[in-house]
């Protein structure tokens, strides 16, 4: 199969050369870091290291993690290593104050983010001849701007769809014949399935290749999407503290995903002891922005479980490849696409006056999250009347969902009935086989 | 004078409500009416006992959600069209029922309904200057 490449002389460069050009962004990295943002200039300070340190991507061990909590801590501006006036679009993850991140972008920070979707699209066979569908959300969520920008530097035909609104999706795809699809796996399985009920069969589909992220999905549902569209379903991986879809993905080995090294260097760490592992190790995924201006976070821990691999592919591609993650360090989860944490439940619990009592039911049907929540009735707030525990179930999925961003079932139980082990309340239950 | 209906809280689970009987029934609670509310996932079960305040203490204690509610308790001649008349007095007042049930006396021609409205002092005025006849605490007792 003949191979194209967006920035070939990237996606095709040598072990050294890559390595000259990483060390290279680093140290300039390191240092506009340093200037420019307090908050890491203290950890490095702390931990003695000084930006004339780092000389090359084999000092990147000496500087310091930043996690979560530090993005918490730095909530909204501590982390960011530019003018506002230089900045020209923000995104942002659901949550509260404590969880939500904000990312900041300069115009340069856009256009290598639309250069590394770009990168994914033509892995999965895009060029300027194709329509590219892109039904991932707009707005705050990065999936849809992400891959419109990449859709319009290949080239390609812009539809920008956003989610939902299946019926529409399904009419501008085959009207306009649409070649590519962007958006979560389960929506992709999904427009598979209304398709099918409205009696397309594969090969009256238009799409020839799918790409895929935002949320965990198995090589079977990559199948049964694969069978029912007719097409090819390529991978994509990113997160909004990195800069958003498209810091790794997949080409036609489907085999794990290309990362977008040359912007983005990653290392396997071990998540207890933070040290770095040899390749081929299982361990916790860390992303080095090496040349965003904006919020450039330097070692940052994404949680995710991962594997990365360097052996040859046969793609022609040397971008080392990182396996689908295999799990979390922490307790996030991955609903419809959105990040949500059980500690945004329990704050929205406190805030409506509920004991922190609950548990969340996960599980796929038909390809599809379904997201229940089960929180134990009160004594004060009882009362004798049907409609007011339904208009009280009602109002907690609301503020639940201005929380999170998507919409659980809430269901008021009885006291004590929600399964404890040890006397600890088992809080999530995750029926999706996902790994 | 309105009288105490025991509300549970229970959830759509087989054998829940057999539970909560007997156990009132092993403590001697004597069951006067009973009504239960469903969604697919609760159910408000009501019941009018012979001693509300014993019965709270025990299924309380056996972890139940209970609450005491005032219900109006009204006799209705056990005869067709009397019920009606009943609602009638309390729909021309604008009264609104957010629920009712009824239960038969044992030995008296009489039937007994348990109405609950947002205000019970206007609905028991209401019903008691259109003649009819309301239950106590000591009636329950001795129905």
């Amino acid at each position: 199969m003949p191979q194209n490449y967006f920035q070939k002389e990237i996606e095709t460069m040598s072990a050294e050369e890559m390595k000259k050009l990483q060390s290279e962004k680093l140290v300039k990295q390191v240092k506009h870091v340093y200037e420019n943002v307090p908050y890491y200039k203290n950890l490095m300070d702390e931990k003695g290291v000084k930006p004339e340190d780092i000389k090359g991507i084999d000092d990147l061990h000496k500087l310091p993690f930043l996690t979560k909590a530090d993005l918490r801590d730095a909530y909204p501006y501590g982390l960011l290593a530019k003018p506002l006036k230089d900045c020209v679009r923000i995104h942002s993850t659901s949550g509260t104050t404590g969880r939500r991140v904000v990312a900041f972008y300069t115009q340069k920070d856009i256009d290598l983010w639309d250069d590394c979707c770009a990168r994914a699209i033509v892995a999965a066979g895009g060029s300027n001849e194709d329509v590219c569908q892109v039904a991932y959300g707009y707005g705050l969520f990065t999936g849809g701007f992400g891959l419109n920008g990449g859709s319009q530097k290949v080239g390609c035909l812009t539809l920008p769809m956003s989610s939902g609104n299946t019926e529409r999706q399904i009419q501008f795809m085959t009207d306009l014949s649409a070649t590519i699809l962007c958006c979560t796996p389960s929506y992709a399985a999904y427009i598979g399935e209304t398709l099918k009920e409205q009696g397309y069969k594969p090969e009256d589909i238009p799409l020839k290749a799918g790409i895929f992220g935002a949320e965990p999905w198995t090589e079977e549902m990559r199948q049964g999407i694969q069978n029912t569209l007719g097409i090819k379903a390529y991978d994509i991986y990113g997160l909004t503290e990195t800069t958003g879809p498209g810091v790794a993905f997949e080409c036609s080995e489907q085999t794990g995903m290309h990362v977008n090294e040359d912007h983005f260097y990653a290392e396997i760490i071990d998540p207890d002891t933070g040290e770095v592992l040899p390749e081929g190790s299982k361990g916790e995924l860390v992303f080095t922005s090496l040349d965003k201006e904006a919020f450039p976070l330097l070692r940052y821990r994404t949680r995710d479980i991962c594997v990365l691999s360097r052996e040859k592919c046969s793609c022609g591609r040397t971008l080392v490849k990182m396996a689908k993650p295999m799990g979390r360090t922490d307790d996030m989860l991955i609903i419809r696409g959105v990040n949500v944490f059980p500690s945004q439940i329990e704050a929205v619990l406190l805030k409506e006056g509920y004991e922190p009592n609950y548990q969340i039911i996960v599980d796929r049907v038909n390809n599809n999250d379904t997201f229940e929540v089960n929180v134990e009735m009160t004594a004060d707030k009882f009362t004798d009347k049907v409609s007011d525990i339904l208009a009280m179930e009602k109002s907690l999925a609301n503020a639940m969902k201005i929380m999170l961003g998507i919409n659980p079932a809430v269901h008021l139980v009885a006291p004590k009935s929600i399964a404890r082990s040890e006397g600890k309340a088992v809080r999530v239950i995750d029926k999706r086989k996902l790994i | 004078m309105a009288i105490k209906q025991l509300t549970v809280f229970v959830e759509n689970k087989q054998g829940t409500v057999v539970s909560i009987t007997d156990t009132l029934s092993k403590h001697n609670i004597n069951l006067r009416a009973l009504s239960i509310a469903e969604t697919q996932d609760f159910g408000i079960l009501r019941l009018i006992v012979n001693d509300e305040a014993e019965a709270e203490r025990i299924l309380t204690e056996e972890g139940y959600l209970i609450k005491i509610t005032d219900v109006v308790g009204v006799k209705i001649g056990d005869a067709p069209g009397k019920l009606t008349e009943a609602l009638k007095v309390l729909n021309e007042s604008k009264i609104n029922i957010e629920y009712l049930y009824a239960f038969m006396a044992r030995t008296e021609k009489h039937a007994y309904v348990v109405i609950r409205v947002e205000d019970n002092a206007t609905a028991e005025s209401t019903l008691e200057n259109a003649g009819f006849h309301l239950i106590t605490k000591e009636d329950i007792c001795k129905i």
